[in-house]
């Protein structure tokens, strides 16, 4: 009895279970210690956490918006657009000049909100001309070949884009002007709140509500939903294929654009060819924690992300008594990437990965 | 059989390749308006073939696809489709994740004018009354008798002239064979030819008109149904008699 039962046993936890049971186990104590540590300090109060989470609801639903794009191509294609950081930073590097041209003019002062309207046209407009092209030209060729084909064309098409950027626009920093009616803050219930942060916010869940709405409601909507599902099927409903690729596209590069002046707005600074970079690998990260494919997962992601690596450095990292611990958001970011695809690949919303996904 | 009705749907000398593999060979089939024509074969016979020559996603290296008069071959499936023929795939391949009722809406996807589709959605319901009971359900989460009424339902929201069945008894239990033969045969007095490819020839023959048997990529044979039904070496090929 007692040798089947350790055989027992010995199947159910080999070595790599107990490895990954160590590991979880040896995170969610160094999250806990970390966090009683720097709670029991109590060197911050209530109103400085409320602010750490309003500040990453902001960053992340930037994160969010871009981190659409890679869902839906995802989504349609089963295949990682890796250029989608540069389609965003065609958005925000092409409506910077735009927007320096109408300070210098004196129209920005005079009509902020009109510039914003005109900022978000220059910039949703380029960035889905750049996913387009992508499309027509780097992918579609590919659409039958293996998929490592594809990936590495997204990265080739990655580095094409900075580089033609920086020629067409120069190496150098720009800086967005300032929205100053958006740089004050609101005073509620004793805390001082940054309006920028709270019209990020809201402008993107406007996007992310717009989104949803197409994709649940109208035909063209239920059209990429089917075409995802399977595209063989959605053709002989007598659904164009390709034109719902490229649509799809269209709308990853409108979301990626909006984020771009959104971007210009809550962090005016450092608008250059290689911005879309960094957003990029977070804007995937948190696509993959939401669950790849899955819109609302996107969303969720993309907050969700924002929120811990503003908040977790602070809550987390400096509990343990690590110095400069907000420096080490990127880490954090990527350590939970690592994380969730160990313990769930298939993201918080996402569904088992079926074998034609995975 | 009426000579003077011209087929709405008629294979020409068909033949088919798959790469360099032969698939289909000289393939004649005739379908006539009003009329359930039945393709029959085993394994690998080509009746699948058949179906996606008919709808463009494998195009014949010789021979016509003739639909209604008009050379359909060489179109792609969207454009076949939109000129009037719908099929309920092998394993129904519902959207799965979608609901019941934008399962339907796909199948009228290539329509516009929201009467003829309303009406047609009536139509799906009295075959169907059970699909009207799960329109919000995801498709997904079906039985699978219920998803092959939403399948075939999806196939006639298209309002097509020919209706193509692929395999409509693959993976049913045997009750519910028999009640998809029925519904086919309702579907096919309502009006609508039907095109079945089946491997179960008695249940095939006893709705149709016509049938053709297909070997190795070849119509072996050809003649009504009730003559099939007879033929010795059919009864001793399909229909499991020694």
């Amino acid at each position: 009895m007692k040798n089947t039962l350790r055989q027992r046993i010995g199947e159910q936890f080999s070595l790599i279970t107990l490895l990954l049971w160590a590991l979880r186990v040896g995170v969610f104590i160094v999250v806990l210690w970390g966090s009683i540590n720097t709670l029991a300090s109590g060197r911050y109060e209530a109103s400085t956490w409320i602010n750490l989470v309003i500040a990453g609801l902001a960053q992340g639903s930037i994160y969010a918006l871009i981190a659409l794009g890679y869902s839906l191509v995802y989504g349609i294609l089963r295949f990682i657009n890796f250029a989608h950081g540069e389609v965003f930073m065609a958005g925000a590097f092409t409506s910077v000049f735009v927007a320096e041209a109408l300070e210098r003019s004196g129209f920005f002062p005079k009509y902020p909100i009109l510039t914003f309207a005109i900022l978000l046209i220059v910039s949703m407009t380029s960035s889905t001309v750049v996913a387009v092209l992508l499309e027509r030209i780097a992918y579609r060729p590919l659409r039958n070949a293996p998929r490592l084909v594809p990936l590495i064309t997204a990265i080739g098409a990655s580095f094409f884009l900075q580089y033609t950027f920086r020629g067409l626009y120069g190496s150098g920093f720009h800086t967005y002007p300032e929205f100053g009616q958006l740089w004050g803050v609101w005073n509620i219930a004793g805390m001082d709140i940054q309006i920028v942060q709270v019209f990020v916010f809201l402008a993107s869940l406007l996007m992310m509500a717009g989104l949803y709405l197409i994709v649940e409601r109208t035909k063209t909507g239920k059209a990429m939903r089917a075409v995802s599902e399977d595209k063989e099927i959605a053709a002989l409903m007598g659904i164009d294929v390709n034109r719902v690729i490229v649509i799809t596209f269209v709308i990853g590069g409108m979301l990626a654009g909006s984020a771009g002046v959104i971007r210009g707005m809550y962090q005016p600074q450092g608008i250059w060819f290689f911005m879309g970079f960094h957003p990029g690998l977070k804007a995937f990260t948190a696509a993959v924690l939401g669950g790849i494919g899955n819109i609302p997962g996107a969303m969720l992601g993309g907050l969700f992300l924002g929120v811990f690596e503003t908040v977790g450095p602070t809550l987390i990292l400096q509990g343990l008594g690590i110095p400069a611990a907000n420096q080490l958001k990127d880490a954090i970011a990527i350590i939970m990437l690592v994380l969730v695809l160990i313990f769930r690949p298939q993201g918080i919303l996402g569904e088992k990965l079926a074998e034609e996904k995975a | 059989m009426n000579d003077n009705n011209k087929p709405i749907l008629e294979l020409k000398n068909v033949t088919t390749h798959y790469g360099p593999i032969l698939m289909l060979k000289d393939v004649n089939v005739e379908i006539r308006p009003g009329e359930t024509v039945c393709l029959l074969g085993g394994n690998a016979s080509g009746k699948t073939t058949t179906l996606k020559t008919i709808l463009g996603m494998v195009v014949p290296t010789e021979g016509d696809v003739i639909l209604a008069g008009d050379k359909i071959s060489g179109l792609n499936t969207t454009e076949i489709v939109t000129k009037g023929i719908s099929m309920v795939p092998e394993n129904r391949r519902l959207f799965k994740r979608m609901t019941v009722l934008e399962n339907l809406e796909m199948g009228a996807f290539i329509r516009t004018g929201s009467k003829g589709i309303a009406e047609d959605l009536e139509r799906v319901f009295e075959l169907f009354p059970r699909v009207k009971e799960r329109l919000g359900q995801r498709a997904g989460t079906l039985s699978g008798g219920e998803q092959q009424m939403v399948a075939i339902g999806r196939a006639l929201m298209a309002n097509p002239k020919v209706l193509l069945m692929d395999e409509p008894s693959m993976g049913l239990a045997p009750f519910l064979v028999q009640q998809t033969f029925d519904i086919i045969q309702q579907i096919n007095e309502q009006g609508t030819t039907v095109f079945v490819v089946e491997q179960n020839a008695n249940m095939a023959l006893s709705i149709a008109n016509h049938g053709y048997v297909l070997q190795t990529g070849r119509i072996v044979l050809a003649d009504t149904a009730k003559n099939l039904l007879e033929n010795k070496m059919m009864r001793q090929a399909y229909l499991g008699e020694v």
